[in-house]
C-alpha cells in the first residue's frame, strides 16, 4: 500500500516536472553552472578584483593615459580578421563537409583522421611548419626561385596578413567539417528523395531541404570558428608579426611584457563582453530552443562520385583539402626525420640525410635535467588530461544539451554565460587560477588536476555546440511512441536517444581529445615542471637554439601528431549503439 | 622564495616589498657589479648577455667584415642582414631595445632605429621566428646572417648540433655596449613558512656545486668567480669586456614609453 502511493506520487511529481520547463532546465543546469562558477568564474572575478581595486587608487589607469589607440585598435582588427578568417574558412569546410558526408572514396578515413590533425599543434610548430613550406627559404619560395631563375624569394609570407588568414584555415576547417558533415550524415534521404520525386531541381532541394535541416549545424560551427578566430594569439603573434595585434595578443604584451595589469584586464573584459555579445547573437539567428524537427536517419546518402563533373569537383576538392591542411603537417614531420649539414663555406647549400637522431635523441638526457621526460611519459600524462577532459566535458556536455532542450528563459542566461571561456585568454585563466587555486584542496603539489578542468571549460562550448543541435534533431515522436510501448525512461534513453546521438557523442569526443592534446596556453601556467603535457614538451626544445632541439621539436611534433591521429581511430572505432548510422 | 627576478623588473619587486633581507655569507666572494640591490633583498645568481650572433659562413663567403659596433649595423654593406624582435612581444627584442638605449642614450635612440630601419631591419614578434626562420646561421637556414639572440648561442649550437663540430658555427659581436646584460635574482618571500631554510638554500645557490650546474642548465653564467666553467663554455662563448647595462629604476619607469615610442618609430 505504500509503496503504490508512494510510486503514484512519484509519477505526480514526474508529470509536474515534465509540465514545468524551467524547474527541469534548472536541474539538468545544476551540475554545469556549478562546474562553471567554481573554476571559471570565481577565479576570473578574483583577478579583476585584486588587480582593479588594488592598482586603481593609485590613478594609474586615468581615461587619458588608456590610450585609446591601445584598444580600438586591435579591437578592429580582431573582428575584421575573424569575419574575414570564418568566411574562408566555410568557402572551404562547407564543400569539405559535403564530400566528407555523402561520398566514399579511398583513403577518406585517413583524410578526415589527417584534417583534424591541424586542431591539436602549438601554432609555435605550426608557424615553424608553415615557414619550412612557405618562409623565405621554404621550399614553395625555393622551387619558384630555381623555376624563374629569381634572385630573392617572390612570396612574402611571413608577417604579412595573408598568412594569418591561411593558418586561421587550416587550424580550423575541421571545425566546420567535422560538426556540419556529422549534421549531414543524419539527414534523412528520403526527404531529399520525396523533394526530387516532388519535381524540385537538385539546386531547389538543397536550398528547400538540406540547407534549412543544416542551418543550426552551420551557425553553430561559424559560431565557433569565428570565436576561436575572434580570440587568436599565436598565428598572428608569430606569422602575422609585429604590425598585426589582436585583443588576445595585446593582453599578452600588456600582462606580461609591460606589467601593465589594469589595461590587460580592461582588454579582458572587453573581450569577455565581445564574446558575451557574438554568442547573444548566435542565439538570437540559430533560435535557440527552436526545434528542428526531422525523421531520423535510417538510409544512408553516402555513395561514390559519379564519374565526369562530380568526380572532378570531388577530385579538386580532395587536392585543395590536402594542399591547405595536410602540406604544412606533412613538411613538418618530412622534416623530423631530415638532418641538414651546411657545407662549410658555402652558403646555403647543405647535404641532407635520412635520420632518426632526433628521436633517438628525445630519450637521452643530455644535460643530467632533473625535469627531463622522455617523450613517452609527456605523451601519456597527455593522454592521461585528455581522457579526463573527455570525461568531464562528455558528462556535463549532456546534461547541458538536455537543458537547453527545454523550452525555457533560463536558456537564454544561462547559455551564454557557458560560452564564455572561448573568450577568456589563456593568460587571464592561468592568472586567475593561480591566484584562487593556490591553497588547499588544490595546494600547488596537487596543480595538475587543473589541467583538464582548464581543458574542459574551453572544450565544453564545443561539445554542447555539438550535441544540442543533435538532440533537437531527435524527434519527441519517438520517445513518446517508446513511452507508450511500455518503456521506462531510462530504456527510452538508451534505446532512442543515445543511438541516434552516437555520432555527435563521437564527434565531441574527438574534440573534447583534440582541444585537451593541443592546448598551450592554460597548460603552460599550470603544468608541474614534472608532468608536462606534448605541447609544453615541444615549447621546451624549439625556445632553445641549437639544431637538434629544433630536430627534437619537430619529432616531438610528430609524436603529437601521431598520438592524436591513434586517438581518433580508437574513438571512431569504438563500438556503440547507433555506430552503423556514421 | 622566489627565483628569477631580472634586472629590468627588480625595481618592481623591491617596490612591492615581496623580500625580507639576508646577508648571505656567500656574497663575499660575489664581484661587486653583479650586487646590484645595496639592501640584498634580492641576491645575484647568474648573469646572461643578449648578443647579436652572426653567421660565421656567410661572411666568410661574402669576404665582408664582421660588424664590430652598434654603428656599423647601419652602414650600408650591411643593409636588410640584421632580424631583430619586437620588444613589446619578445625579451631579447626588449633588452637590445635597452642596449641601445644606454649606447646612444634616451635621446640619440629613436635616430638610431630610424637609421636601422632605413637599412632594412628585419623585425619579428619572437625569438623562435628570429632563430630558427630569418637567421641563416641555424638549421632553418634563412635570409639574414645577424640576429639578436643570446651570448651563450653560439655554444648551445655546438652541445646540440646534429653532427659534433669542432668550431661553433656562429659568433656573437661583443663589441662596446652590442650585449645587455641581465642578472637574475633569487629572495626570500616575506610571508615565507621558513625563512631559515630558504637562507640555508640561497647560501647552497650560490656555492660552487650549483653555481657549475647554471650554464649547462640554463645557458647562463654563474655570478659566483670560483664556478668552473664547461668546456664548451670556454671554446666557444666570448664574455664581452663592455655589456651594455641600465639602472634597474630607470627601466623600470620607462618601459612602457621606451616600447611605445619603438613601436611609433619602427613600426608605423
Amino acid at each position: 500500500m505504500n509503496a503504490l502511493t508512494h510510486k503514484i506520487q512519484h509519477w505526480r511529481s514526474q508529470i509536474k516536472l515534465r509540465k514545468n520547463p524551467t524547474l527541469r532546465a534548472l536541474l539538468f543546469w545544476a551540475l554545469p553552472a556549478a562546474f562553471l562558477a567554481y573554476f571559471f568564474y570565481q577565479p576570473l572575478l578574483a583577478l579583476f578584483n585584486l588587480v582593479l581595486t588594488r592598482r586603481m587608487p593609485t590613478g594609474e589607469l586615468s581615461l587619458a593615459a588608456l590610450n585609446l589607440n591601445r584598444v580600438w585598435r586591435p579591437l578592429s582588427f580582431t573582428l575584421g580578421q575573424a569575419a574575414l578568417s570564418t568566411l574562408l574558412t566555410l568557402i572551404i569546410g562547407l564543400p569539405g563537409a559535403w564530400l566528407f558526408a555523402r561520398f566514399t572514396f579511398p583513403g577518406k578515413r585517413t583524410l578526415k583522421i589527417l584534417t583534424t590533425l591541424p586542431f591539436i599543434l602549438p601554432t609555435v610548430v605550426v608557424a615553424a611548419g608553415f615557414n619550412a613550406l612557405m618562409g623565405p627559404r621554404g621550399w614553395v619560395n625555393l622551387g619558384l626561385m630555381t623555376l624563374f631563375n629569381l634572385s630573392s624569394p617572390p612570396i612574402q609570407f611571413l608577417n604579412s596578413f595573408a598568412a594569418i588568414l591561411i593558418a586561421h584555415i587550416f587550424y580550423n576547417t575541421s571545425i566546420i567539417i567535422r560538426v556540419v558533415s556529422s549534421a549531414w550524415s543524419q539527414q534523412n534521404i528520403r526527404l531529399r528523395h520525396a523533394a526530387q520525386v516532388l519535381g524540385a531541381s537538385p539546386w531547389r532541394t538543397f536550398r528547400e531541404v538540406t540547407l534549412p535541416l543544416l542551418k543550426p549545424s552551420i551557425l553553430a560551427a561559424t559560431f565557433l570558428v569565428f570565436l576561436f578566430n575572434f580570440t587568436s594569439f599565436g598565428v598572428v603573434l608569430m606569422l602575422g608579426g609585429p604590425r598585426f595585434a589582436t585583443l588576445e595578443v595585446e593582453i599578452y604584451v600588456q600582462a606580461l611584457h609591460l606589467l601593465n595589469l589594469p589595461l590587460a584586464s580592461i582588454l579582458s573584459i572587453l573581450q569577455l563582453t565581445c564574446t558575451l555579445l557574438i554568442t547573444l547573437g548566435h542565439n538570437q539567428v540559430s533560435g535557440l530552443g527552436d526545434m528542428v524537427i526531422s525523421p531520423p536517419a535510417q538510409v544512408i546518402g553516402v555513395r561514390k562520385p559519379r564519374k565526369g563533373l562530380e568526380r572532378i569537383v570531388i577530385i579538386v576538392l580532395i587536392i585543395t583539402l590536402v594542399s591547405l591542411l595536410v602540406a604544412p603537417l606533412a613538411s613538418l614531420a618530412l622534416r623530423s626525420f631530415v638532418k641538414l649539414e651546411p657545407i662549410r663555406g658555402e652558403r646555403g647549400e647543405v647535404q641532407r640525410g635520412l635520420t632518426l637522431q632526433f628521436y633517438r635523441e628525445l630519450g637521452v638526457n643530455r644535460r643530467g635535467d632533473l625535469f627531463f621526460v622522455p617523450p613517452i611519459a609527456a605523451a601519456r600524462n597527455s593522454f592521461v588530461f585528455a581522457a579526463l577532459t573527455i570525461l568531464i566535458t562528455l558528462s556535463l556536455g549532456i546534461l547541458v544539451a538536455y537543458a537547453l532542450l527545454q523550452r525555457t528563459i533560463i536558456n537564454r542566461l544561462l547559455d551564454p554565460l557557458l560560452m564564455l571561456p572561448l573568450g577568456a585568454s589563456a593568460i587571464t585563466l592561468g592568472l586567475g587560477f593561480i591566484i584562487v587555486f593556490n591553497r588547499p584542496p588544490f595546494s600547488t603539489l596537487r596543480f595538475p588536476i587543473l589541467i583538464p578542468i582548464a581543458h574542459s571549460l574551453v572544450a565544453l562550448p564545443f561539445i554542447v555546440r555539438t550535441l544540442a543541435p543533435a538532440l533537437s534533431n531527435i524527434s519527441p515522436t519517438l520517445r513518446n511512441a517508446a513511452r507508450v510501448l511500455g518503456a521506462s525512461p531510462l530504456r527510452v534513453w538508451r534505446e532512442v536517444d543515445l543511438p541516434l546521438l552516437t555520432p555527435a557523442l563521437l564527434v565531441s569526443t574527438i574534440f573534447a581529445l583534440t582541444i585537451s592534446l593541443g592546448e598551450f596556453g592554460a597548460s603552460t601556467f599550470l603544468v608541474r615542471p614534472q608532468y608536462p603535457t606534448l605541447p609544453v614538451a615541444i615549447f621546451r626544445y624549439i625556445s632553445q637554439p641549437g639544431a637538434l632541439n629544433y630536430g627534437q621539436a619537430l619529432a616531438m611534433s610528430t609524436i603529437l601528431m601521431v598520438v592524436c591521429a591513434l586517438g581518433i581511430f580508437i574513438i571512431e572505432r569504438l563500438r556503440l549503439p547507433g555506430k552503423d548510422s556514421f | 622564495m622566489f627565483f628569477g627576478v631580472d634586472n629590468t623588473f627588480l625595481t618592481r619587486a623591491l617596490e612591492e616589498e615581496i623580500f625580507i633581507s639576508y646577508d648571505s655569507p656567500m656574497l663575499a666572494q660575489i664581484p661587486d657589479e653583479f650586487k646590484i640591490d645595496p639592501g640584498n633583498y634580492a641576491l645575484p645568481v647568474d648573469y646572461g648577455d643578449v648578443c647579436i650572433n652572426y653567421d660565421k659562413a656567410y661572411f666568410e663567403a661574402q669576404n665582408l667584415p664582421i660588424p664590430t659596433s652598434l654603428e656599423a649595423l647601419t652602414e650600408p654593406e650591411y643593409a636588410g642582414l640584421l632580424v631583430v624582435q619586437n620588444p613589446a612581444t619578445s625579451s631579447p627584442g626588449l633588452a637590445f631595445l635597452m642596449a641601445t638605449i644606454a649606447h646612444f642614450g634616451e635621446d640619440g635612440y629613436l635616430d638610431y632605429w630610424k637609421a636601422l630601419v632605413e637599412n632594412d631591419v628585419v623585425v619579428v614578434s619572437n625569438w623562435e621566428t628570429a632563430y630558427y626562420t630569418n637567421f641563416s646561421g641555424s638549421t632553418g637556414q634563412g635570409p639574414q646572417p645577424l640576429v639578436v639572440s643570446y651570448g651563450s648561442s653560439p655554444a648551445a649550437e655546438v652541445i646540440f648540433a646534429e653532427a659534433e663540430l669542432d668550431e661553433a658555427p656562429t659568433g656573437s659581436i661583443i663589441g662596446p655596449n652590442t650585449c645587455f646584460r641581465q642578472i637574475e635574482f633569487v629572495g626570500i618571500l616575506r610571508n615565507a613558512a621558513n625563512p631559515d631554510l630558504a637562507k640555508t638554500f640561497i647560501d647552497f645557490m650560490l656555492s660552487e656545486p650549483f653555481q657549475e650546474d647554471i650554464p649547462l642548465q640554463m645557458f647562463v653564467f654563474p655570478v659566483n668567480p670560483d664556478a668552473r666553467l664547461p668546456e664548451e663554455f670556454i671554446e666557444h662563448v666570448q664574455i664581452p669586456d663592455q655589456p651594455a647595462s641600465l639602472p634597474p629604476e630607470l627601466i623600470d619607469a620607462n618601459r612602457e614609453t621606451w616600447i611605445n615610442a619603438w613601436m611609433e618609430t619602427v613600426l608605423d
